[in-house]
């Protein structure tokens, strides 16, 4: 959950990670420590046996679920089955599996689309909430002129050392019974999910809105910009790189959510996301487990995307303000 | 796929409301009279975030506090969901199991990312390594329980083994052996797997933090004879002091919580249960709120302290800069 607000650090080092980037067709224009630096590199093959094998270590875990998901059945339950690392034997191979998960008909069936559609139908609208208001919010405990400002922006700070565990008994009651939202919509989950990103959310864009330089925004208010015109001309489009970072958090933690959707998803294939789809299917021993990793592997997929497609922002954010617990 | 259409039209009216919404906060305060549009900006601004916030975590947590002392059908029952927690067998061994996760998960991961850390800081396809470890950190909980349970899969001696680790077990002569359902050592291999997904998060920003050493420092140890474990020792370590910190109080927090580890590969049973995953099964599966709650708020309690301290060493170092 919390915390390095130590912007100037983070921008050191990213700094030093382009330019080493950089470096590494060496140019004359090279400082001495990298050129030294990038020496030590060439020269440390113990390092390297040693990173490649805790790499792999890593790694096996993830790409044995691969590859058990496309072998048949047969190899993966049964008399005749046995380790996936055999595929690379028999190479017998299969797509059935993801057929099954996701297109296969029934009340038997995992069913997936309909979840994959429910966990997008959440993370969606609960990124946009999260991004719009906690821009909002931070941009005035930065920019806006009230008294106990810094105070109020230590207790949103404070907010987040709640666990989410203290908040979903009686949020719950106050949904159903006070509020009468209506089981089987997404109403809920994306309400609890937005109020749970807020904190942190706030926080994150603070600490990037604050360091806007104030010669720019006294700039506009000389020409007559008011907050509203400020906050949407010039504070967002300047603040899209924090945007960013804060977008694929949020993206990924509703994601990859299991406990909010439980107490609030009422469980069914009108709204429950894929995390808990997944665990239902396996905690349920049965005959069905042969499926176990094609159906993971289909909830992974997205996140991975995600990841892979934006790790710069993903790791700039969490070395600008951190992570949610 | 008839399911689509009645779900994205869900989704587009909800975004259209909000949509409504922050509009109609605009307009309001656009056409506010000069004498009250600076305040009420300032409170158009900040009124949805804050009572989203007190709604939903204020609120509850005070609630979920009074909660703690009442029992099942909601009489005030003094301590006794404490009592329960401190003197029953099975809310014991969750006790313990918790401290057992909040002491191994933040040593064990952050061993693990400062050494691979280190040697990547000194290895080719820096890049490559370093995304294959923090990989783990994009992949849910309960995948990651999938994976695992994989991994640790149990076949009966004398039949092929489905598992890496219980193959090398029979390859090596040893007798497969049953890993999520033996206790006390099944905790520990639940651990595991909070490991495998911690470290990446260590290794990323210790791996920042090791570059931010400066050079010259390391050079001048390096010429005083000191070898590569001194200059690591009274070097890099002591330069990467606030960002270990972080790491290990942000992963003891992250820790204190899981839930969905315990929850997908043994929901609880063979004595691996935790508070978080106890809090939920008392809270929504024995219906027992009064307890679940008190399991929340030792929770809070436990957290607390970490995140005060965690504040305080930042704002030193603020300090000092």
């Amino acid at each position: 959950m919390t915390v390095m607000p130590a912007p100037d650090e983070a921008a050191n080092t990213s700094r030093t990670q382009t330019r080493k980037d950089k470096a590494r067709p060496a140019t004359p224009e090279d400082s001495a420590p990298i050129m030294r630096r990038v020496k030590t590199k060439l020269t440390s093959r113990w390092a390297t046996a040693a990173a490649v094998i805790i790499a792999t270590i890593w790694t096996v875990p993830t790409f044995g679920l691969l590859v058990s998901s496309i072998r048949p059945a047969a190899k993966q339950v049964g008399p005749r089955s046995d380790g996936w690392w055999n595929f690379f034997a028999d190479w017998d191979f299969t797509f059935k599996n993801y057929v099954d998960v996701t297109a296969a008909a029934g009340s038997q069936s995992a069913n997936l689309s309909q979840y994959f559609v429910n966990s997008l139908a959440i993370v969606i609208p609960v990124t946009v909430f999260v991004l719009v208001l906690a821009s909002m919010a931070a941009y005035m405990f930065a920019w806006g002129n009230f008294k106990g400002r810094e105070w109020a922006f230590i207790i949103v700070f404070a907010l987040q050392i709640i666990p989410l565990q203290m908040a979903l008994i009686p949020l719950l009651t106050l949904f159903t019974q006070v509020l009468q939202i209506p089981p089987g919509s997404y109403t809920q989950l994306w309400i609890a999910h937005t109020m749970f990103g807020l904190p942190l959310g706030i926080f994150l864009l603070h600490n990037f809105i604050s360091e806007i330089p104030g010669e720019v925004i006294e700039a506009a208010k000389v020409d007559g910009a008011d907050h509203t015109t400020i906050f949407w001309r010039i504070i967002l489009p300047l603040s899209v790189p924090a945007l960013a970072s804060l977008a694929i958090f949020q993206f990924l933690w509703v994601w990859n959510d299991l406990l909010v959707a439980l107490v609030f998803s009422g469980g069914t294939a009108d709204v429950a996301p894929i995390t808990q789809r997944l665990a239902e299917i396996s905690g349920t021993r049965g005959n069905k487990d042969y499926l176990n990793p094609a159906a993971a592997f289909v909830s992974i997929i997205v996140p991975l995307a995600v990841f892979f497609g934006l790790q710069r922002y993903f790791v700039r954010g969490l070395l600008a303000g951190g992570l949610k617990g | 796929m008839e399911f689509l259409g009645g779900k994205f039209l869900q989704v587009f009216i909800a975004l259209a409301v909000f949509a409504a919404l922050i509009g109609l906060i605009m307009l309001i305060v656009d056409r506010a009279p000069k004498s009250v549009k600076d305040r009420l900006t300032i409170v158009g601004f900040l009124a949805p975030a804050v009572i989203l916030m007190l709604v939903g975590l204020v609120y509850p947590a005070v609630q979920t506090s009074i909660l703690a002392f009442t029992n099942a059908s909601g009489q005030p029952n003094g301590a006794d969901n404490f009592v329960w927690m401190f003197t029953q067998p099975e809310a014991l061994v969750t006790l313990r199991n918790t401290v057992i996760w909040t002491v191994l998960v933040p040593l064990l991961s952050t061993g693990f990312g400062l050494a691979y850390a280190v040697f990547i800081d000194k290895a080719r396809g820096e890049k490559v390594l370093k995304a294959l470890v923090f990989m783990p950190m994009a992949i849910s909980f309960v995948g990651a329980g999938i994976i695992w349970k994989l991994v640790y899969d149990y076949r009966g001696p004398g039949i092929e083994q489905t598992g890496v680790i219980n193959a090398l077990r029979v390859m090596l002569g040893m007798d497969p052996k049953q890993f999520l359902l033996d206790a006390p050592e099944n905790t520990i291999f639940l651990i595991i797997v909070m490991v495998w997904i911690q470290t990446g998060f260590a290794m990323v920003i210790l791996s920042a933090a090791i570059k931010g050493v400066p050079m010259e420092l390391v050079e001048a140890a390096r010429l005083d004879g000191a070898n590569a474990w001194e200059q690591f020792r009274n070097v890099t370590v002591p330069g990467i002091r606030g960002s270990l910190v972080v790491v290990l109080t942000t992963i003891t927090i992250a820790t204190l919580k899981v839930f969905d580890i315990v929850r997908t590969m043994t929901a609880g049973n063979y004595d691996t249960s935790v508070v978080a995953n106890e809090m939920y099964t008392q809270a929504f599966r024995a219906g027992e709120p009064g307890r679940g709650a008190a399991l929340a708020l030792i929770l809070f309690l436990l957290v607390l302290p970490i995140v005060v301290y965690n504040a305080r060493v930042l704002r030193q170092q603020r300090e000092i800069r």
